[in-house]
């Protein structure tokens, strides 16, 4: 019955007819041959002799059985009724007319057949469930763990006596940690069913430490009652056993679920902290609303879809050009701003929010204009997308690990430049004091400007990692510049600190409630906290302290 | 009444509005209901709902600058209050419609029946009375601006910080009410409205009167505002916008006082909006989205800020333009809006008030 043993003797025999050498092909040709008649057997049989003739197929040992195996579960093993011979076909897709043939035994391209002249070799759900072990066999011995693990989890889809033997005998042959995980998760399922008490407590002891839910179901059904109210699992030892296993499992997967929501939270709290920093450079140091913050960000987001157009077939490395065009985008439109239209209104808070939203509709309708209303979707870049497994309870998707990371580098860098160069100096001047800077010789205009390119940059910046989450629109900006001013008025007016670490929490929040009350009223819940919060603490989280702050009239 | 007239001595803009309003109180109805259908003097029923329109409008915006021109407080919520209002005069339709509906229920809305409700929820009791829907309209905003305003005065949130966390609240509202299961018709709203005070509102009778009405009511809220900032309390208030700090330490309660006139400001914009939805026939979320509160900021602006005849002549003048705009070049409005923003905030501080050339200023 071992596979293992009889893939071993096939392969002693091959040895030995290497070694021979002259004998060799004799013996492979009666190998062949047994092969050979067992498949064309195939087409005229009934599903009882199909299913006995997969196993002399497993056991003959032939090298392509598995093959031939995997591609009959695909639907696609084929006989030809001219000549009743059997084919693998390449693919079976019904568009096809003609099918690219594979023989069978040598596993070379054995040319073409219209696909009307070939019949396909039927297979039922019984047939099929002893096709998929057969092949689970076959990879169970293979050298790669992966595919190792795969077995074994298709093998314990549906579990029975002769593959709970073949998975005992595999177990102390295993050398991979996760292989010989899946192998134990699996033997203790079988001995759940066996009536050994003391086998069946071990049993449910191991199974307490998965966290898969098959696991969490299997158990919880021990604990269940029937329709008249009895317990369908008469052993109370068993009962409470399972029971307390359930509960363990329930608390670990609430556990992964709760680090997936902080994740997700995270994620978009870092969009939401990378517009709060630049609303947060341009409003703390020149005490500036710019309501077109969002359309500044919409405009990073637009250039990486025109940076991606432009170099189609290149979408990798498109967006790390995308980073740098979207600043200098955004980060010009934004110096052109304050150039053309604030620095005539400084001073006058209310009346530069006016003027700003009017520059945020004017934008709007120009992309509208050049882009059209529709939405434009962003490539994700290969590497960006997929999903990093770390159990089967707990996924995290690269796209929104990146834009984590992205937002770190970018808080990082505004750091050093706000606190390690010359401009950062100036700007931090000017915040400070705007007299007393320029009376120091601080060139304030130049300062204004620089700023303001700096915090328009960051929302470009913001706009790329955005067009990684959602889809890219006109309406972009308006979506995201109320929370954003929420984060920004938490936070904090001008403090990086305030911007992140209310950014952050933000998501988090968000994220939390969502599932409790739905998206609405999460929002609507987040409004009323920050009313409130802003009663104990007007001034944000990280209030500015010196002069700046006094400066209010 | 001496005092209104020495007040009204004083205010030509005022007098120039009121004189327009009362034209309009008397002309309308003569050449609705005196002119045969199609002759050059009669108003056809389009040209009507835009006038009454664009009269609700001049109400809210009445409202706007009185608490930003004269108390210095941007609010971006307005129109978070005007539809409320509007709201509150839906709920009152939306009762008068009764078996009419096309699933025929006595008592529930139409919207109800369709998402299965079985019985009216509580906040919807009483607004088949006409009275207590007309207070609901006037102490909805009102209450709200009343628990808005207690909280974000006395923790000091001034400036630009008011103006964000009022359009987050506009913004919230406008959320919540898309919702089905809030009870107000989701993201429909409430259409469909037969008739008000059992007078049908497809009768051109009806709509005459409203417009009467509305001229009146907003003649009676410039009034209003007029006499209260030319009183003495208007001077503490025109002190709160230039110096609060001052005011405060002068002993005078500068949150007491900021309080009552947003919640005078808000009830004007709340009954704007009850008169604005019988005339439009509908209202829906989206009348609380913030870009509605931040263009009567602009209509204020562009009239003058600080005047209240201006704000109510820019409404009305801004709205014309949009309404041929929106028509005639439908792509131009957005920019032309936006330029509108930069060019009044720029070069117009004092708004198209400020170009006539004033004896002496009138404030």
């Amino acid at each position: 019955m071992s596979l293992g043993r009889r893939g071993g003797r096939w392969h002693l025999v091959l040895l030995l007819a290497a070694a021979v050498g002259a004998a060799a092909p004799a013996i492979a040709q009666t190998a062949n041959d047994t092969f050979l008649t067992l498949l064309s057997s195939l087409a005229a049989s009934g599903y009882a002799e199909k299913e006995q003739a997969i196993g002399q197929m497993a056991a003959s040992g032939h090298s392509s059985t598995r093959t031939v195996l995997a591609a009959w579960l695909d639907d696609r093993l084929y006989v030809r009724p001219a000549d009743s011979r059997v084919f693998v076909v390449k693919s079976a897709d019904s568009a096809l007319t003609a099918f690219e043939l594979i023989d069978p035994v040598t596993l070379a391209p054995a040319g073409a057949s219209p696909s009307d002249a070939l019949e396909k070799i039927g297979t039922n759900n019984r047939l099929r469930r002893v096709l998929r072990i057969a092949v689970a066999r076959f990879d169970l011995a293979g050298p790669e763990a992966a595919s190792r693990l795969a077995a074994v989890k298709e093998i314990l889809r549906d579990i029975d006596e002769p593959t709970v033997e073949l998975l005992r005998q595999r177990m102390p042959l295993e050398t991979d940690a996760a292989v010989k995980k899946e192998i134990e998760t699996g033997l203790a399922l079988a001995a759940l069913d066996g009536t050994d008490t003391p086998a069946r407590l071990q049993a449910i002891q191991t199974l307490a430490g998965r966290i898969s839910a098959d696991v969490r179901n299997r158990l919880a059904a021990l604990t269940a009652k029937s329709d008249a109210g009895e317990f369908v699992e008469p052993d109370a030892a068993v009962r409470e056993a399972a029971g307390k296993a359930v509960e363990k499992i329930d608390r670990s997967r609430q556990l992964y679920s709760g680090i997936e929501t902080m994740f997700f939270g995270l994620s978009m709290g870092s969009v939401l902290v990378l517009v709060a920093i630049g609303l947060g450079i341009t409003f703390g140091v020149m005490g500036v609303i710019n309501m077109a913050h969002g359309e500044l960000m919409m405009l990073g987001a637009y250039t990486t879809y025109v940076v991606q157009t432009a170099m189609p077939g290149h979408i990798g490395s498109s967006i790390l050009v995308a980073i740098p065009a979207a600043f200098l985008v955004a980060g010009g439109t934004g110096v052109l701003i304050e150039r053309v239209i604030i620095r005539h209104l400084y001073g006058r808070p209310l009346e530069t929010l006016l003027a700003t939203f009017g520059v945020s509709l004017v934008l709007q309708q120009t992309v509208r204009s050049i882009f059209t209303a529709l939405n434009r979707s962003v490539e994700t870049p290969p590497w960006m997308s997929g999903t990093l497994q770390i159990n089967e309870a707990l996924g995290i998707t690269y796209n929104r690990l990146y834009i984590i990371l992205f937002t770190l580098i970018v808080f990082g860098l505004l750091l050093v430049v706000l606190k390690r160069t010359r401009l950062g100096l100036c700007i931090r001047a000017v915040a400070q004091n705007r007299g007393m800077a320029r009376a120091m010789g601080v060139g304030s205009e130049w300062v204004d400007a620089m700023t303001f390119g700096l915090g328009s940059g960051i929302a470009g910046v913001a706009g790329v990692a955005l067009s990684q989450l959602t889809n890219v629109g006109p309406n972009l900006g308006q979506a995201y510049i109320i929370d954003s001013f929420m984060v920004v008025v938490f936070g904090g007016v001008g403090s990086l600190w305030g911007a992140l670490i209310g950014g952050m929490s933000m998501g988090i929040v968000n994220q939390l409630l969502e599932p409790l009350a739905g998206a609405v009223l999460a929002k609507i819940a987040v409004l009323v906290a920050l009313i409130l919060f802003i009663q104990r603490r007007p001034r944000g989280l990280f209030p500015q302290t010196g002069r700046a702050a006094e400066s209010e009239s | 009444m001496s005092r209104v007239f020495a007040v009204l001595k004083a205010d030509r803009g005022g007098l120039c509005l009121l004189g327009l309003l009362a034209v309009l109180a008397l002309g309308v109805p003569m050449s609705v209901l005196l002119t045969p259908p199609g002759s050059a003097l009669h108003l056809s029923p389009y040209v009507l709902t835009l006038v009454g329109k664009y009269l609700c409008y001049g109400m809210l915006a009445l409202a706007v600058d009185l608490i930003w021109g004269y108390c210095g407080i941007l609010s971006l919520g307005h129109a978070a209050f005007f539809s409320l209002g509007g709201y509150a005069m839906g709920m009152y339709l939306m009762r008068q419609i009764g078996t009419r509906g096309v699933y025929g229920d006595p008592i529930l809305p139409d919207f109800m029946v369709f998402l299965n409700w079985k019985s009216l929820p509580w906040f919807w009791l009483g607004f088949d009375d006409f009275w207590y829907a007309a207070v609901m309209i006037a102490l909805v905003p009102g209450l709200l601006a009343l628990v808005f305003g207690w909280l974000a005065f006395r923790s000091r949130v001034t400036g630009v910080y008011l103006s964000i966390i009022t359009q987050a609240l506009s913004y919230a509202l406008m959320l919540a009410f898309f919702r089905n299961d809030m009870g107000f018709g989701g993201n429909n709203g409430f259409t469909d409205f037969k008739d008000l005070l059992g007078f049908s509102l497809q009768n051109p009778a009806t709509r005459v009167a409203l417009l009467v009405a509305t001229t009146a009511l907003l003649a009676l809220s410039y009034l209003t505002c007029r006499l209260l900032v030319m009183s003495r309390a208007g001077r503490v208030i025109r002190a709160v916008r230039d110096a609060e700090s001052r005011t405060r330490f002068l002993g005078y309660p500068v949150e007491s006082y900021k309080l009552w006139v947003f919640v005078l400001s808000a009830v004007i914009a709340g009954i704007a909006g009850a008169l604005y939805v019988p005339q439009v026939g509908i209202i829906n979320p989206s009348e609380f989205a913030p870009i509605n509160s931040i263009e009567v900021v602009i209509w204020v602006a562009v009239g003058g800020r600080g005047t209240l005849f201006g704000a109510v002549a820019g409404a009305i003048l801004v709205n014309y333009a949009k309404t041929y705009f929106t028509g005639a070049l439908p792509e131009v409005w957005l920019y032309a809006l936006g330029a509108l923003f930069v060019l009044v905030t720029m070069f117009l501080p004092r708004g198209l008030v400020g170009l006539v050339p004033a004896g002496h200023k009138s404030r």
